[in-house]
C-alpha cells in the first residue's frame, strides 16, 4: 500500500525533539513522537553511529550500517546528523541544538552525560524551557545508578524473570528487548506529561526513567502477593496464576497443530468454552463453573490434561474463530509469518511500505493507534548516517559549507 | 506541596480489568481526576482477583485491584437503566477525556460510543483500547493480555530451546496497551490545547503489541526468516543466560557483549585456565560453544550468592543482576532509596506495599495521595458536588438502585 502522507495536521506538529540515544529505549520513545508529528533530530557519533546499525537483521545476513532492520524500524521519520561530543566544538554545537529544541531524549549512563558537561543542570541553563528525558537501567540516583545492564539483566532486576519459566528450570528471558520497550513507553508518556505541564505553566523539567522501575510496574501481582499474603510467587508450567488459584483455565495449551492461549476469567467464557469442546462429561460439573467464578476454589485434581485432551481435536484457527464466536477468550500462538498474514492487520492496513536508498523497499510495522483528527504518519525512512548534516548545520545553524568540511576533517561531524 | 502536571484534567473512566486501568493510573499518579464508573451488578473484575488480605476475598480486599486503581475516585452507577445513563451523560459533559477498553459494540450498546459522546462534549478526547480495533474482521473478538502475547508472535518466541512456548510471567499486553494509549491521548490533548479540537483514538491492542516485534518482523520482511524459540540466548551476545547460585531457587543473569566485558568476567572468576582456551577465544567461538561456557560459568556462580556475583561482576564492568523475587524486590535497597516502593493505607486492608510512580519528573513528580476506592466510595462527591444533585435525590437514586 502507498505510504501515508499527512494531509491533515499532526498532533505534535511544531514540537522539536533532539535525540542522543542508541539501540532501543531512546529511539523507540522518539519514534512514537516522530510519527505523531514531532520533528526529531537524531545525533549519532561519527563513524559507527547508533549501535543498532550493527545489530541487524540485515538483508541476506550481510552486515551493513545502513541496512540494519532494527535501526531502520526504530528510526523512521527522523532526521539524522553526526556529531562528536568528545570535542569542544561538538559540545558547543550540541548546546546550540539544545537551545533550539523542546525535548531532549537520551539513554546514556548518568556518569557519561556529566563527564561531557551535558547534564541536566548545565543544559537547563542553555534552555530554560527544556524537557530532558533520560532513560537508564537504574535511573539517575541510588546505589545501582552506575551498574551496567542489558535487557536480560533488567528483566531480572525488575522481577519478571523470576516468575517466567518452568519451576524446575532457570528463569526465562522475554525476547525482543522487552525491558527497553517498557522504558521507551514510560519515557514517552512522561515526556508528554511534562509537555502538557509546560504548555500551561512553562519551565524546564528533567524526566528520570529507570528500566528496573518500568518492569517492576508491570508485574501483575508479585509485589502485591508478598505484601498481602507474604507469598513469594514462583514460576509455574502453564501460568503462574494457576499455581496461586487465581485464574483457571489459563495458559498455553497444545492443540492439533500447535498451541493456543486460553484465559478464562468469567463464567460465560467458561460456558462458551465447554460448548466449544463439545461439552464432555467432566466439563459439565457445575463445580467447575463455580471454580471459575469463585477463584479460591482450587481443585485437588489437575484438570489441565483434560483440557489439553479436549483441545487436541481442533486446529488453532478453529479454536480461535469458533471460540471467539462463543465469546471465549482464546487465541492461537502465532509465529511471525502467521502474524503478518493476519486478515485483521491487512484490513486495517497495519503494515506500511517505504523506500530506503540503501535497504530498498521494505515493509514495516505501522501505527499502534489511529487518531481521527491527527493521523499517525510515516513520511520518511530512517536517516543515513549524517544524512541531514547539511540541512541542520548549514541551513539551520548557519555554518558555512567550508566549515562543514573542516568539521568533518576534524572528526567533529 | 509539589504541583501536579495533570491537575484539572478530568477523565470519565469506563474501563475495567487492566489495560484501561493501567492507562489512567499513569494519569492519576500525575494529578488527573479519574472517575471510575462501576456497578455493583458488574464490579471491575480486578476486585475478584487475589491476593486478598488473609486470603479472604472481598471487593475491597484485592491487592491487584488496589494497586491498579490507586489515586482514582470510584462511583457505582447502573448503566443498564435510563436514569443511570442520564447521569453518566452529565458526567461526560464535565469531563475532558473518556477512556474505555471494550470491543466496539459495548459502548455503543450503552449509548457512549464516540459519536454519541461528542454530541455531549464537542472537544472530548476519547480513547478506545479494544482488543482488535474498531474495524476489520476481528473487531468483535475479545482477548486478554495473555491472548494478545500469543497473537503478536512474542508468545511463540518465549520458551526453552527444545520445549514449547511458555507463558510470560505477566499479562504484558495490558500495561503495554495502557502506555501506548496514554501516549496517543496526551498527544491529542496537546493538539486540543492548540486547536480546541477533540478526537477519537482507536487503539488495537493487537497492533500495538505487533509494533513491539520490530526486529523479528524486519527479519521476516528482509529474509523471510521465522525465528524460533531460543531460550535465554541472544543472537549476538554470549554468555547470555541465567546461572544458578547458592541458595534455593537463586539465579543471576549475566550478559557479555564486548571483549572488555569478557576479560572482566574471566578476571572476576579468578582467570581459570579454560578462559584462555581457543573455543572461548573470541565472540563467535563463545557464541558457538555457549552451552559448555554456561556450564563452566555456572560452576563458579553456584559457589556464590547472587548478591556476591553481582558485586564482583559489576566491579569488573560486567552486566549482571539477580532474578529478584517478590520479597527481594520489595526490599531492594536501590528501589527503596529512590522511593519507588510506597506504603499506602487503605480502610479495609491496612498498610500495603505497591510500586509507586513509574517515572520521575523533577518539577512535577506526582504522588500516591489516596488508596483505590472502596465500592462506591465517591458517590457523594461526584453526584453531589460535581453534578450538584441534592442529597434527597441521591438517596432516592440509591434506593432505586440506579446509583448502585
Amino acid at each position: 500500500m502507498p505510504q501515508r502522507k499527512s494531509p491533515q495536521s499532526m498532533a505534535l506538529e511544531g514540537v522539536k525533539v533532539l535525540e542522543y540515544a542508541q539501540m532501543v529505549s531512546g529511539p523507540y520513545c522518539t519514534r512514537l513522537l516522530a510519527h505523531l508529528g514531532a520533528e526529531v533530530i537524531k545525533v549519532e557519533e561519527p563513524g559507527s553511529g547508533d549501535g543498532a546499525r550493527g545489530r541487524g537483521p540485515f538483508p541476506g545476513d550481510i552486515p551493513h550500517p545502513e541496512r540494519s532492520g532494527l535501526f531502520l524500524h526504530l528510526n523512521a521519520n527522523k532526521m539524522g546528523i553526526t556529531l562528536n561530543l568528545h570535542t569542544n566544538t561538538g559540545r558547543d554545537i550540541f548546546k546550540e541544538l539544545v537551545e533550539n529544541c523542546d525535548i531532549l531524549v537520551e539513554n546514556n549512563p548518568p556518569a557519561k552525560m556529566k563527564e561531557l558537561g551535558l547534564d541536566y543542570a548545565t543544559l537547563k541553563k542553555v534552555n530554560p524551557q527544556l524537557i530532558m528525558t533520560s532513560i537508564t537501567p537504574f535511573g539517575q540516583t541510588g546505589p545501582y545508578r552506575d551498574y551496567k545492564a542489558y535487557d536480560i539483566n533488567m528483566q531480572a532486576a525488575g522481577g519478571i524473570s523470576y516468575v517466567t519459566g518452568d519451576p524446575e528450570r532457570e528463569p526465562l528471558l522475554i525476547p525482543g528487548s522487552a525491558a527497553a520497550y517498557q522504558a521507551a513507553l514510560n519515557a514517552a508518556v512522561a515526556t508528554l506529561i511534562a509537555l502538557y505541564y509546560r504548555d500551561i505553566a512553562g519551565g524546564a523539567q528533567h524526566v528520570d526513567i529507570s528500566e528496573q522501575e518500568c518492569i517492576a510496574s508491570v508485574l501483575g501481582d508479585v509485589i502485591s502477593f508478598y505484601s498481602y499474603q507474604k507469598v513469594i510467587r514462583k514460576r509455574s508450567r502453564l501460568s503462574s496464576d494457576i499455581a496461586y488459584r487465581s485464574i483457571w483455565p489459563m495458559g498455553i495449551y497444545r492443540c492439533k497443530d500447535g498451541y493456543v492461549n486460553l484465559t478464562i476469567l468469567e463464567p460465560h467464557q467458561w460456558r462458551g468454552f465447554v460448548a466449544l469442546i463439545g461439552s464432555p462429561q467432566w466439563a459439565r460439573d457445575p463445580k467447575l463453573e463455580e471454580r471459575v467464578f469463585v477463584r479460591q476454589q482450587a481443585s485437588e485434581i489437575d484438570l489441565d490434561p483434560l483440557v489439553e485432551e479436549a483441545l487436541k481435536n481442533y486446529t488453532k484457527e478453529e479454536l480461535f474463530h469458533q471460540g471467539q464466536r462463543m465469546r471465549v477468550t482464546i487465541a492461537p500462538i502465532n509465529d511471525v509469518a502467521e502474524v503478518v498474514r493476519s486478515p485483521q492487520l491487512e484490513a486495517r492496513e497495519f503494515f506500511v511500505e517505504m523506500d530506503h536508498p540503501q535497504a530498498g523497499r521494505l515493509r514495516y510495522p505501522g501505527a499502534p493507534f489511529k487518531l481521527t483528527e491527527t493521523p499517525w504518519s510515516m513520511e520518511r525512512p530512517a536517516p543515513l548516517l549524517g544524512e541531514h548534516n547539511e540541512e541542520v548545520y548549514r541551513h539551520r545553524l548557519g555554518y558555512a559549507r567550508e566549515d562543514l568540511v573542516r568539521m568533518a576533517q576534524g572528526g567533529i561531524i | 506541596m509539589a504541583e501536579f502536571a495533570l491537575a484539572g484534567l478530568r477523565v470519565c473512566d469506563f474501563t475495567w480489568a487492566w489495560a484501561g486501568p493501567y492507562c489512567n493510573k499513569l494519569l492519576a499518579d500525575m494529578g488527573a481526576e479519574i472517575i471510575k464508573i462501576e456497578s455493583r451488578k458488574r464490579l471491575d473484575i480486578g476486585r475478584s482477583l487475589p491476593p486478598f488480605l488473609g486470603e479472604e476475598p472481598g471487593p475491597n480486599r484485592s491487592g491487584r485491584y488496589n494497586k491498579r486503581n490507586r489515586n482514582k475516585l470510584g462511583i457505582t452507577l447502573d448503566l443498564t437503566q435510563e436514569a443511570g445513563t442520564r447521569l453518566a451523560r452529565e458526567l461526560v459533559k464535565i469531563s475532558d477525556v473518556v477512556i474505555e477498553n471494550y470491543s466496539p459494540l459495548v459502548m455503543k450498546r450503552f449509548g457512549f460510543d464516540y459519536e454519541a459522546v461528542r454530541e455531549l462534549r464537542g472537544d472530548i478526547v476519547y480513547l478506545s483500547l479494544s482488543g482488535f480495533g474498531a474495524t476489520g474482521p476481528y473487531r468483535d473478538y475479545v482477548a486478554y493480555g495473555p491472548n494478545q502475547a500469543a497473537l503478536s508472535g512474542l508468545g511463540n518466541l518465549t520458551g526453552y530451546r527444545e520445549g514449547g512456548p511458555v507463558a510470560l510471567g505477566t499479562a504484558l499486553g495490558d500495561p503495554t496497551a495502557g502506555l501506548h494509549g496514554a501516549i496517543a491521548l496526551l498527544a491529542a490533548l496537546h493538539y486540543r490545547a492548540k486547536t480546541g479540537k477533540g478526537q477519537h483514538i482507536d487503539l488495537s491492542q493487537h497492533e500495538m503489541f505487533v509494533s513491539l516485534m520490530g526486529e523479528e518482523m524486519m527479519d521476516y520482511f528482509m529474509n523471510g526468516r521465522v525465528r524460533e524459540r531460543d531460550g535465554n540466548r541472544d543472537r549476538i551476545m554470549a554468555p547470555h543466560d541465567f546461572y544458578r547460585c547458592q541458595g534455593e531457587d537463586k539465579w543471576v543473569s549475566i550478559a557479555v557483549a564486548t571483549e572488555d566485558e569478557w576479560r572482566g568476567l574471566c578476571e572476576a572468576m579468578g582467570n581459570p585456565p579454560w578462559c584462555r582456551e581457543e573455543r572461548f577465544g573470541d565472540q563467535l567461538s563463545r557464541w558457538r560453544n555457549q552451552e559448555e561456557l554456561d556450564r563452566l560459568i555456572e560452576a563458579w556462580t553456584s559457589n556464590h550468592t547472587p548478591g556476591e556475583v553481582v558485586e564482583i561482576l559489576q566491579q569488573a564492568g560486567v552486566a549482571a543482576m539477580p532474578a529478584l523475587n517478590g520479597e527481594e524486590i520489595t526490599n531492594d535497597p536501590h528501589l527503596r532509596e529512590r522511593g519507588f516502593l510506597v506504603e499506602v493505607d487503605h480502610a479495609e486492608v491496612g498498610r500495603q506495599t505497591m510500586p509507586g510512580v513509574s517515572m520521575k519528573l523533577s518539577h512535577t513528580p506526582g504522588a500516591i495521595l489516596r488508596p483505590a476506592p472502596l465500592v462506591g466510595e465517591h458517590n457523594q462527591y461526584v453526584f453531589g458536588e460535581l453534578l450538584g444533585l441534592p442529597p434527597e435525590e441521591i438517596e432516592s437514586l440509591m434506593a432505586e438502585k440506579v446509583i448502585y
